[in-house]
């Protein structure tokens, strides 16, 4: 049950004035796609939602409440690259979020604690058809099989919102399709609220429930730096797509559960 | 073909790998015999036969005046006082290091301090190190600590700002505090890149041991070497070069194989 309202968010680098005017509100449960072109801020405007940069005026609410002003665990990430550890293995990553939150001076699970926090893992690596890797490193896995981590990992953690920062733009375009199925089998079965930013039209729409368009509405060069981009867009994706615990009011019922479904399976 | 293309087989690699220790060890024995064949008592080119005299009296009789084996208290003497440094250098680069590479203010206190720090030459610390703490084991071991430590804290801090700003997102989003960060990954991406230091620094490490107790000592591989040299001991000297040589290998390699066994994740770009 989180919404996140952004409310006439401006950001200026100086005297450049990177987006103006940012009014949106983001309904629980919905998959919210970003897209424009190259400059016009849209990752700028994801690091004002993950805390990394402050806007300059207006304000980010996550629930009513304003955002803190540094990222937390209640906005999940997945980036473009750098997304896992490479020093922890599969489980590993997927077990470290967990043990940052139980475990506040050793980071790490011993035990019972441990033993669940492994069966719940290992239920997540499932779902992203990662089982039989659970001992390997990232390193001697594919990008494909990397951002699935990533994914799993960040979901762990059950955030508020899952941010992701172009995830799927440096894979190869089958591989993609497959993420792609994925990255919608996740957000049905587990109810998040996704933000995402992507160069891609057509990724925006198969995954989108709500795709927005940043645009500068002045581009000559002479007022450029005056102007900043602001919404051109705002489209709700036709036809509508359903999560599964989703009520009559359009909201999740309960926090995301932890389901076992083999994607590789419904995938081939 | 261009010879930039042409890989040596692996039998003639390690041919030509070997052929400039053989041409060395060929060019001195040529020059020892004929040296030695116009006059037996020459003391600057000896012959192997002779070093190993010189050595025998060095490792197997103890000696005189106080017992010692020499040549094993020397080795032990220098071996301990290039451990102590190096640990001290290793404490002081992974506790400020690290914390200078990832805590913006801590940065700020340290970082141009020890780059100041750094420029000193630290054999000319020596003088004011004997004058402060004395001519014992403390200004000898200080040395060493003094010329590796600002070079490894940096390497450190450098290793740490190296790690991408997504991982440390990332972190922070699995909701990891500034401790848990630094214990599960900031330190454990560090240490392998540690050891690529900690070989870095030891070849001034010798370098400084050395010095200082060429300066002043009275054990030591260093002391030995110097000691001997004033009477032209070259069957001392020779062995005695060989086995620090030695020992600095032994040293590389074993930092360079606990590096592959114990970080598997690990892959340096460095070629061999």
């Amino acid at each position: 049950m989180t919404t996140v309202v952004l409310e006439k968010i401006w950001k200026e680098y100086g005297d450049q004035i990177v987006l103006e005017n940012i009014d949106i509100t983001i309904e629980s449960g919905s998959f919210v796609a970003l897209v424009g072109p190259s400059g016009c801020g849209k990752t700028t405007l994801l690091k004002m939602l993950l805390g990394e940069e402050r806007p300059t005026n207006g304000q980010i609410l996550l629930d009513g409440i304003p955002l803190k002003a540094e990222p937390d665990w209640d906005r999940g990430v997945v980036f473009q690259r750098y997304s896992v550890f490479p020093h922890l293995t599969v489980l590993g990553n997927v077990l470290v979020g967990r043990e940052f939150e139980q475990s506040r001076f050793w980071g790490r699970l011993f035990g019972a604690k441990r033993k669940a926090a492994i069966e719940d893992a290992r239920a997540l690596l499932k779902s992203v058809g990662l089982s039989d890797h659970e001992n390997k490193y990232p390193a001697a896995l594919s990008g494909g099989m990397q951002q699935r981590l990533a994914l799993a990992q960040a979901l762990m953690r059950k955030p508020k919102v899952l941010l992701l920062d172009e995830p799927f733009g440096a894979l190869d375009p089958g591989i993609r399709a497959e993420v792609h199925a994925l990255m919608n089998e996740l957000w049905v079965e587990q109810g998040i609220t996704v933000v995402m930013v992507t160069h891609d039209l057509s990724e925006a729409f198969r995954l989108g429930t709500r795709v927005i368009a940043l645009e500068r509405r002045r581009n000559r060069p002479e007022e450029k730096e005056r102007y900043g981009a602001t919404i051109a867009h705002d489209i709700p994706v036709w036809p509508p797509k359903k999560q599964k615990k989703l009520n009559g009011s359009g909201a999740a019922i309960e926090p995301p559960a932890l389901v076992a479904t083999d994607v590789s399976a419904a995938v081939h | 073909m261009r010879i930039i293309n042409r890989h040596p087989s692996r039998g003639l690699y390690i041919l030509l790998a070997s052929l400039p220790f053989i041409a060395l060890a060929v060019a001195y024995s040529i020059g020892s015999y004929q040296r030695l064949s116009v006059n037996p008592a020459d003391k600057i080119l000896p012959s192997v036969t002779q070093m190993m005299a010189a050595m025998n009296e060095l490792m197997f009789v103890p000696d005189k005046r106080t017992g010692d084996y020499l040549f094993w208290s020397d080795t032990a003497i220098s071996l301990w006082r290039l451990a102590c440094g190096m640990g001290i250098s290793i404490a002081l680069s992974l506790i400020l290091g690290v914390t200078a590479g990832f805590i913006p203010w801590v940065r700020a206190l340290v970082k141009p301090f020890v780059e100041a720090f750094s420029l000193i030459p630290p054999i000319t610390i020596l003088p004011i190190l004997f004058i402060m703490v004395g001519l014992d084991e403390a200004s000898k071991i200080t040395l060493i600590a003094v010329g590796t430590a600002p070079l490894m804290l940096r390497a450190v801090a450098l290793a740490v700002e190296e790690i991408p700003r997504e991982m440390i997102v990332k972190a922070q989003t699995l909701g990891a505090s500034t401790w848990q960060m630094i214990t599960r990954v900031v330190l454990p991406q560090v240490l392998p890149k540690l050891i690529v230091a900690t070989r870095f620094a030891l070849i001034p490490a010798w370098i400084f041991l050395v010095s200082a107790e060429a300066i002043a000592a009275v054990s030591g591989l260093g002391y030995r070497i110097f000691l001997v040299r004033r009477f032209l001991s070259m069957d001392v000297i020779i062995p005695y070069v060989l086995w620090i040589t030695l020992l600095a290998w032994l040293m590389d390699l074993t930092l360079a194989m606990l590096q592959r066994r114990l970080f598997p994740w690990f892959q340096p770009e460095q070629k061999s």
